[in-house]
């Protein structure tokens, strides 16, 4: 085992964990802390894979404004605890469903032979990247734009009332 | 330009919204009163937005334009044009539908939009041919739904809107594994490269077998398919009537869109062909079976045509699953899919809107309080009844030409104890469906208040009911707009 795979095997350990931690955390903001550290660690993969321009969009993004955002959003509705259990009776069926799921996939991902793999990570410059979300890329993303504007424009619906004008 | 001149149907819905928002927002500038009295000009502005684009698909097929566009982020060929007409008309007919209930409420201008925006955000899926384009505008269009599920404000409103949008964004995390799964055992996001890939591979099946699994799931949700259709009756019975019929038809037939662009682009040759296929045909038994039976049971008549619509769904599938590997079958299965969608587009329009007009003249959903309806509105009872039978499959309506198609697709694929198991369905489906006609016609009414729909939704019920005769009477050119359509994957 080289010390890459080494470091990387240490790095999904920690995303992993943190995910679990969303889930399993009875604290809402402590969910959200965990959140934080699970995307966190997919930034530390993107460095694994010399995508630096990726790693710092994660951080900024997702590690930065989006969980930022969930914790205004916590703050603001004064959320409490969790008391008592989320789950019902349906916990064992839920839990055989995921093994399985697990299995499955595991199965299949170990047997399968992957595009592109290589010892050697491919470097891609924020020029290629830039260049090719402008050319190739530029109609979905004009599309994402107007994808951005539907949602505000359905946040304000959905957040004000019926009355009133 | 020849790329934007492709792009131009969705384009005119995209620039009706536009119009709508910006004249909503400075109407109240310009005149407080015109302001209130702004919805003609809105639904107008909708109604022309929704023309315009048929009009530019129309102008697209008569100056036979086809071809890629963008990079080969989409595609517009008979299949895409096909959709185009469809969302389009869908679109027009909500809006008309939605006159009367928008008069009630506010968020007038923004629901509209949001109608056009869906609209387009469909019409893009079926044009998609690369992952990405695909991805993006499956997001565009249900975010625009999930608003609009939420716009009105009571209490099973807000209960659907949260269904809807947690198992949405299920689901679409489980289409976008999918893809993911397709990605990186071809290295490609475009359909064709990763056609090409999966007809050269004979490694690696169960992999690709796990991303038709996971493309299923997730797409099976806008499908509306057993298992995937927990939200359905739900959602259909806390959104608004209109929207109800928007999801029921465009979002189902969006779903099948994409479902038919991936697995006959992408996954239609090579070994994977035949997993799949059985995969649609025991999704399309157990779908049939259990929305009829549910349906049965049910004694709203939103909850009922949410189960119905789920049956519906399943017999869509059988056509899916005939698709077997070979070409005239190809051909027969996709095209018989097009057809019903076409089909089941005009019939469940009908439907809903009626059932809109008469529910808000007798203020309720309940089928018993249906009873009589016949005495008071002859003619709405009428086009609601021929709209059900149409739904079971009886001639001379549409209906009874498409369910003879799919299953017609379905025995020529050998798949005759499929068949076999629609025909059973569609018996059990008309006890429930008969059951609204009966009560509608043979009960008598506690008033006999006459009353009439308003004039839009006399207009939209009228296209509706006059399309579903003409189809049933006369289908030909429709069979051959789905057969041209089928041919693209051919």
């Amino acid at each position: 085992m080289t010390y890459e795979e080494a470091l990387f095997y240490v790095i999904a350990a920690i995303t992993v964990a943190g995910a679990l931690g969303v889930v399993t955390a009875r604290n809402v903001i402590h969910s959200a802390l965990f959140l934080i550290l699970a995307l966190l660690g997919v930034a530390a993969v993107y460095v694994l894979l010399a995508s630096e321009f990726l790693a710092i969009v994660q951080v900024l993004v997702y590690g930065g404004a989006v969980t930022i955002l969930i914790l205004f959003a916590m703050m603001l509705t004064r959320v409490r605890d969790i008391e008592g259990p989320l789950d019902g009776p349906q916990r064992p069926f839920a839990a055989l469903a995921a093994t399985v799921f697990l299995g499955t996939t595991v199965l299949a991902v170990t047997q399968t032979e992957w595009r592109g793999e290589t010892d050697e990570a491919t470097v891609v410059t924020i020029e290629q990247i830039g260049e090719a979300l402008f050319s190739t890329w530029a109609m979905p993303f004009e599309i994402a734009s107007l994808l951005l504007m539907v949602a505000l424009i359905g946040a304000i619906v959905l957040a004000r009332g019926e009355e009133g004008e | 330009m020849d790329d934007l001149n492709l792009l131009g149907p969705q384009l005119a819905l995209l620039i009706g919204a536009g119009l709508i928002i910006i004249v909503d927002l400075l109407l109240p500038i310009v005149s407080r009163q015109a302001y209130q009295g702004r919805l003609p000009l809105l639904s107008g502005l909708a109604l022309l937005a929704a023309a315009g684009s048929l009009g530019w698909s129309l102008a697209l097929v008569l100056t036979d334009e086809r071809g890629e566009a963008f990079d080969g982020m989409i595609s517009v060929d008979d299949f895409t044009l096909f959709f185009n007409f469809l969302f389009a008309a869908v679109a027009g007919a909500i809006v008309l539908g939605s006159v009367d209930y928008l008069a009630r409420h506010r968020f007038q201008g923004e629901y509209l939009a949001l109608i056009l925006i869906a609209a387009a955000g469909m019409s893009l899926m079926a044009a998609g041919t690369d992952l990405i384009m695909i991805f993006i505008a499956l997001e565009l269009q249900a975010i625009a739904l999930f608003a609009l599920v939420g716009i009105s404000k009571n209490e099973s409103g807000s209960e659907a809107t949260l269904k809807f949008l947690l198992l949405s964004a299920i689901s679409t995390a489980i289409t976008l594994y999918g893809m993911a799964y397709l990605f990186g055992l071809s290295g490609e996001t475009s359909l064709d490269g990763i056609a090409s890939y999966v007809a050269n591979t004979d490694e690696n099946r169960s992999a690709l077998v796990l991303a038709a699994v996971f493309l299923t799931a997730g797409l099976g949700f806008k499908m509306a398919v057993v298992p995937f259709q927990m939200w359905v009756p739900d959602v259909y019975e806390g959104a608004p009537t209109p929207i109800t019929a928007f999801l029921s038809v465009a979002s189902k037939a969006a779903g099948f869109a994409v479902v038919m662009r991936i697995f006959l682009a992408a996954l239609g040759e090579g070994l994977i062909t035949t997993d799949w296929a059985y995969l649609f045909a025991a999704i399309a038994a157990v779908s049939m079976t259990l929305g009829n039976v549910l349906a049965l049971v049910q004694g709203n008549i939103k909850r009922m045509l949410g189960y119905s619509s789920i049956a519906q769904a399943g017999t869509i599938l059988i056509g899916l699953a005939a698709v077997a590997a070979e070409d005239p079958q190809l051909l027969l299965g996709t095209s018989s899919v097009v057809f019903f969608l076409g089909a089941y587009a005009f019939t469940n329009i009908g439907a809903f809107i009626a059932i809109i007009a008469i529910s808000h003249k007798i203020g309720s959903d309940q089928i018993a309080d249906y009873a009589g309806v016949a005495k008071r509105s002859p003619l709405l009872a009428f086009a609601l009844a021929a709209c059900l039978f149409s739904l079971t499959g009886f001639p001379p309506t549409a209906g009874f030409i498409a369910k003879i198609y799919v299953f017609n697709a379905a025995v020529q694929a050998d798949l005759v104890w499929l068949a076999i198991i629609g025909v059973l369905n569609s018996v059990i489906s008309a006890y429930y469906y008969l059951r609204v006609v009966l009560n509608m016609f043979a009960r008598d009414p506690e008033t006999d208040e006459a009353f009439t729909p308003s004039p839009y939704l006399g207009a939209a019920l009228a296209a509706a009911v006059v399309g579903l005769f003409a189809i049933g009477i006369y289908p030909t050119p429709l069979i051959e707009a789905s057969e041209s359509a089928a041919r693209v994957f051919s």
